[in-house]
Parts: structure tokens; sequence; C-alpha cells
């Protein structure tokens, strides 16, 4: 089993769509999708597959103020179209849909455990949300409906296989077994990271965007070069694909044949810029010209992520190179505590997203399987709750960092200059314990 | 015989040699350094020695060859990257100032980050635009950094390998214009510590303080003015970051002046933190303020005005002419 190559796919999924005669977002019951709504470009129309026609039809043409709006005359009129072959494998509703390429056997056991990592990891994220709130911390990028793409992406991955986040992947450090209390620090102002990158294979938390993606090839370089049976996984957002060092790292992952899959999470804003602003075709057909395979799967759709995520690390950790992964999916929160996502999308979109919430739809599908029982969500609802009152409990006892901190690990080798300053400071600091008669 | 008489890119040469023979773990990367040599024929040969895995030839782009270094010295390796000019560093400039030189911190000191960046730099080459500047300020200014240049052939040897030993990342500026130039080097030796400054010149009259490609010419300004009858000390700086300010305060403190000489432009540059601590230290020795010589707040110009720009002999000794005329 390979991951499809974009050509191969695109010829593929038109017969895919046929045979589970559904795209995502044409399931009963949800709202038509809202980049449809947003973009009335022609030349955008006039490349869509029969497929999407129809789909056109049944949601037909709202005027698209917003759209128009926010790409502005300067941009190039088509919107990055949705392309044919998004994998999916449950409906919105919760259905289980089969994808020749991405096969899944999966029992109740494993169906419950994934829900239950989106339910806890969705509770850790909403009580950091309100901590921040309540001024505990500085700022909290929420990752508030990328639940299955983190999920179901970690879950995919082995203890020896390395990650390299950017600062939303929650989820995904919950899988790696972090401690999710640890991924408070910076956010509390305590440290710029914090934690020991190789004790989870859990890189830190990156801020600038889209660097950490040429870490993940340069360490993948290495594990090619040390012949490891191990996948590095580079996470990154669509904002960050307009980034010149996710070019590079695509770049250097393709000529060096690195073991490294490219988890981009389109959650269709980088902070008020639309998707349209950063591309005009879809991200995962970026890997065409570098020469790797890419796909796009539904975001909100844990186990399609799952499967997808397994073919493209088994493909890496088998020497086939890089793999591009684009999880369509939503941010349904604000880009962090700092932002007001009214001012730039509308609530129509939001709506439609959320009947397309990730942990709705593995509910759903949980209920047609008969797989979990009341008591199965009690106790989870319990667990959560604990796992909230901890959080609670550790940010509140969370220390700050001691003064002469700043001087500590800025050299692994020592520096003249920190030494002395670090004296200096601490001289400084103890002539007011001589005043105080200390 | 263990000395021998060497350029200093020869002396380049073997010290990665050296340390690709003696850590299977290093790694060399960089534009052109495989079947070329490198485009100053540094890392000549290696690549026949020691095949591609070791000596890695990388697509052309600055950021990547410095952000995948990262990703290896994360996995165990130890890479020593080569830009090919100075002025080629800023499209990886983000990389090595908010990634490579934090990330040890922001693990708290969990991992290291053994990385080595050669840059070539500085100019009298007649080369064209960003071919020939000075960018060692805006490196030393970026806590998490180290930053040295060695001045002659042994330094550079000794340096280089020690820079590559070294677990913090070392921005390693060689001085292009003194590429030819040969000197003698002891590979079996008891090198300097890679982050002191050294006496090359003994006066008692005025300190002369030059790093990389303006120590030949302190010596020469030395020599020149010994004619006149000042006996000028010269002193080679060799680490930027962190400055041996104590070798610096000795000297100054014996001749009581202080001139430092860099192509750099001095606005800001490594001679006004030189400046600012040897006065803070040294004020009651000192008979003149410290002077500064080296480029201008201009665009490195075109080559048929580098001279001009530089600080050449005649500069310099006007340099110590003003110092000493307090």
């Amino acid at each position: 089993m390979t991951v499809a190559s974009t050509s191969r796919d695109a010829s593929r999924s038109t017969t895919t769509q046929q045979s589970t005669a559904r795209e995502p977002d044409a399931a009963p019951g949800t709202s038509p999708p809202a980049p449809a709504k947003r973009a009335p470009a022609k030349r955008a129309q006039a490349k869509q597959t029969p497929a999407r026609k129809a789909q056109a039809k049944k949601a037909p043409a709202k005027k698209a103020p917003a759209g128009k709006s926010a790409a502005g005359k300067r941009s190039a009129k088509t919107k990055p179209a949705d392309g044919p072959g998004m994998v999916q494998l449950l409906t919105p509703d919760g259905e289980r849909l089969e994808h020749p390429d991405y096969p899944l056997t999966i029992s109740h056991d494993e169906l419950r455990a994934l829900y239950r990592d989106m339910v806890l990891s969705r509770r850790f994220d909403a009580e950091a949300t309100a901590l921040q709130r309540q001024g505990e911390l500085g700022l909290w990028p929420s990752m508030l409906g990328q639940e299955a793409a983190q999920i179901g992406s970690g879950r995919a991955l082995r203890e020896t296989d390395y990650v390299f986040p950017t600062y939303r992947e929650h989820g995904v450090a919950w899988c790696r077994g972090v401690d999710p209390t640890q991924l408070l620090g910076m956010f509390r102002g305590v440290n710029h990271g914090g934690w020991d990158p190789n004790s989870n294979n859990f890189h830190l938390y990156t801020i600038v965007i889209g660097s950490q993606t040429l870490h993940a090839a340069g360490y993948a370089m290495g594990v090619a070069k040390d012949g490891a049976d191990a996948a590095v996984v580079a996470y990154f957002g669509d904002g960050a694909s307009s980034q010149g060092d996710v070019a590079e790292a695509f770049t250097f992952a393709a000529v060096y044949n690195a073991p490294v899959v490219f988890f981009c999470q389109n959650n269709q804003w980088a902070i008020s810029e639309p998707t349209e602003r950063q591309t005009r075709v879809p991200l995962y057909q970026r890997a065409l010209g570098y020469g790797f395979p890419g796909l796009r799967v539904d975001g909100n759709d844990v186990l399609a992520v799952l499967a997808a995520t397994r073919v493209a690390a088994e493909q890496a950790r088998s020497g086939q190179g890089p793999v591009l992964i684009e999880a369509y999916t939503y941010r349904m929160g604000a880009h962090t505590t700092s932002d007001d996502p009214t001012r730039y999308r509308r609530q129509e979109e939001l709506e439609s997203w959320e009947a397309k919430d990730p942990i709705l739809r593995l509910r759903r599908h949980l209920d047609r399987e008969g797989a979990a029982d009341e008591t199965f969500h009690a106790e989870l609802e319990a667990e959560s709750d604990a796992l909230a009152k901890r959080v609670r409990e550790s940010i509140r006892t969370m220390p700050d960092p001691e003064a002469m901190a700043m001087f500590e690990h800025v050299y692994a080798d020592g520096h003249t200059l920190v030494d002395e300053e670090r004296a200096a400071y601490a001289d400084y600091l103890a002539s007011f314990a001589d005043q105080e008669g200390n | 015989m263990t000395v021998e008489k060497m350029a200093l890119s020869k002396a380049l040469n073997a010290a990665l040699r050296a340390s690709l023979e003696s850590d299977p773990k290093t790694l060399v990367m960089g534009e052109d350094v495989g079947k070329l040599g490198g485009v100053f024929r540094i890392t000549d040969g290696l690549q026949k020695d020691f095949g591609e895995e070791r000596v890695v030839d990388t697509p052309l782009a600055e950021s990547g060859i410095v952000g995948t270094a990262i990703g290896l010295a994360l996995r165990g390796y130890r890479p020593v990257v080569e830009i090919q000019f100075d002025g080629f560093v800023f499209p990886a400039y983000d990389q090595i100032v908010t990634q490579l030189a934090k990330m040890h911190a922001r693990a708290l000191g969990t991992i290291k980050l053994p990385v080595v960046i050669r840059i070539p730099f500085g100019g009298g080459i007649g080369a064209v635009e960003h071919h020939s500047e000075s960018p060692e300020a805006l490196f030393t200014h970026v806590a998490g950094l180290k930053c040295v240049t060695p001045a002659n052939p042994s330094d550079a040897y000794w340096m280089l390998r020690q820079a590559i030993e070294c677990d913090d990342p070392v921005i390693f500026f060689e001085p292009k214009a003194r590429y030819w130039d040969k000197g003698e080097v002891d590979r079996e030796g008891i090198p300097d510590g890679l982050h002191s400054a050294k006496v090359v010149r003994q006066g008692s009259d005025l300190t002369l303080l030059a790093y990389g490609p303006t120590v030949r010419t302190a010596l020469l300004a030395a020599t020149a003015a010994e004619e006149e009858g000042r006996s000028v000390e010269v002193v080679d700086l060799r680490s930027l970051s962190p400055i041996d300010f104590d070798t610096v305060q000795r000297s100054v403190e014996k001749t009581r002046r202080l001139v430092v000489v860099h192509e750099a432009p001095v606005f800001q540059g490594v001679g006004a933190e030189v400046a600012a601590r040897i006065t803070e230290r040294c004020f009651y020795h000192l008979e003149a303020p410290v002077l500064r010589v080296g480029g201008f707040h201009t665009p490195y110009p075109a080559a048929r005005l580098e001279d001009e720009y530089l600080p050449g002999l005649d500069r310099v000794l006007d340099g110590v002419d003003r110092a000493l005329a307090y």
C-alpha cells in the first residue's frame, strides 16, 4: 500500500467519489461548505469535477460579499478549489465509509480510545482558554475543532517516530505522552518551552511559523543516515505554507528522500487571513511540484486522519521519502485568545463547521455501532472533570522562575559575559538583602 | 615532523578532515562543498574521501541549510555548515537567531546544538556586491551564539577544530582575504583557548586591537610605526563572543592607549563594545579615548572603492597618531 501520488490520486478519486456516491461535505443534513459560499470564482467552477458541479447546484450560490471583500482586487480571481479526493472514512453523521487506499480495521475499544483522547484534549484546551480569561495564562492558542486532525495523526505514530509541532498541537502532545500541564509553562510565561524534546520525541513548540519544518527535514535526514526505522512528522498550518522555510523543507526532504510526513492542518484561517490569501491551488497539490505525494484528508474525521497518517508514516519509514498530508479542518475558536474572529469571519461559516464537529461525528459513529454505553460516557466525563481540576491546580501552583534562571542554559559550555552578568546581578540583588539587614 | 607551513585555507581543510576522521557524527554541509570543494576550495577532496553522506552538497537555500543542520544536530550529528559568502547568510539569519541560538535555553538545557556556521567574511578581494561584508556584530549581539575568527593558519586549524568540538552553536568567520596567507601549523601542539585573545606583538606606547583580516594590517602598521619610533602592541581578539577583555585590559594598562581596527562599520560594531568595556575597566589608566578605525556607515562599496573603505595601513597609522596626540 502506498500513498497515492497526486496525479494518480486525482484520477482515482473521481471513481472513489462515485463509488461512495458522496463527497464529505455533501452528506445529508449538513450545511454546504463555507468555501463554496465564499467563492464565486468562475475559473474555479470551470475546473470542477462533475461531482463538484452537482454539489454546487445543491448549494445554490448565495452572494458572497465576504469572499469578495476578503480577497480584494489584488488577489487572484481563483480561489483554491477544494479539489477531488478528500479521504473520508466517517461522514458528518457518523456513517462509516471505505476508501480503497486507506483501509482501516478498528475495534470498538480503539474507537472509544480515540473518542476519549479527543474529549480529554478538548477539555484540556477549554480549561486553558478559561485560565487565560482568568488571567492565569498570558495567551492561549486554542485547538478547538482540530481534535480529529491531531489525535488521528498523533495516534498513527510509533514511539520511535519524532514530532515537530507548531504551537497549537496540544492534541498531538497528548498522544505523545507529554503531560498537558507542561504545555502551559510558555503561555504562563515561566519559560519558552520547558520540556526535554527527547523524552517523548516531541520537539518544543515553535512560534515562528514554518521554522520547524526544516528542523523536521534535517532530523529526518539524520534518521535516514542512521538507517533507523522511524518517521518524522512536521506539523504546520495553511498560513505557514506561505513561508519560504516550508518550501525549503519540501526541497530538502525531497532531494534527500527524507522520511518526513509534512502534516498541514488547513484550518482555513491564518489569524484573519483566509486560505485563499496563501494559495490558489489546494495545498496538498504543492507536493507534486516537489516530486512527492500529497493527499487531502477530511481533518474532522479522526478515522481518515489515522488511516492516512499511518500509510504516510509507513511510506516514510520504508524509505519512500516524504509525504504531504493536508488535513482539511477548521479552527472553531480564535487564532489565539488575543484575536476576535467575529471581525473577519461569518457566523454561518462557523455554524457550518460546527455541524461537522469531529467529536460529535465520532460520537454519532459510536452510537450507530453501539460501541459505547452510558457508563463509558459518564466515566469519561468524570475523567474530564478530574483533568480540568488537575490543570487548574497545576497552574496555580506553578512557581515563577527564580530571577537568576534567565542566566541558566544560555550556553551549554558557558560564556564569560553571561557569567559576569550573572555574578553582577546576583550582587545587585544581594545588596537589597543587606539593606534590609538580612 | 608535526609542524608544517601551509596556507590558511589548507589549515581549514586539514581541520575539517581531522574532525571528520575523529568523529563519525561530524558532517560538512553547504553549497558546492562536494565535488567542487567549495568556491574557495576549503572542502577540497573531503567528499571524495568521506562520501556524500558526510560531506553533503545542499540545495541553494541558506535557511534550509541551517534549518536542516539544526534538525541533524537534534538527531545527534555535528554539522559544520558553509555559507558561501558573508552577504548570503541573511536568508538563514532567522534560523540562526530565532532557532539555533535559543533552542538550548528553551529546552532548559536538555538538548545541545553543536552547529558550526562557517562564513567567509570581509573584503579586499575585488568582489561584487554581497561578497565582501563584515556582519559579525549582527551575530555577536545575539545571546546563545559564539563567534570567533582566526587570523593565521595555526589559529584557523585549531579554532575550527575547537569550534566543532564545542557543544554550542559557533559562527566561524573566515577572513577570506587571508585564505592564501601562509604560516606554521603544529597539528600536535596545544592550542590556545578558543575564546582567548592573544598579544601577537609586544609594544609599550599603544595597543592596536584587531581580528580576522585586520590583524595583518595592524601588524604592518606596528612595523611602520616602529620606524617612527613608536612602540605599538598588537592584540588579536580571536573571539568576538565572548570577548577576552582581561587580555585586552592587561595590554591597555601597559600601553594606556587603545585603537580598535575592524573592517565592519564602526557604528555599533565590535569596536564600540570594546571601547565601552575598556573605558569602564581602564578609566584611570587611559591617556586617550579609545579610538576606532573601520568601515563607514555605508553599504560596502563597489570594488573600485574598497581600498578607500577598508581600514588600510594609512588610516590605521592615522588612528595611532590621533591616539598619541592626546
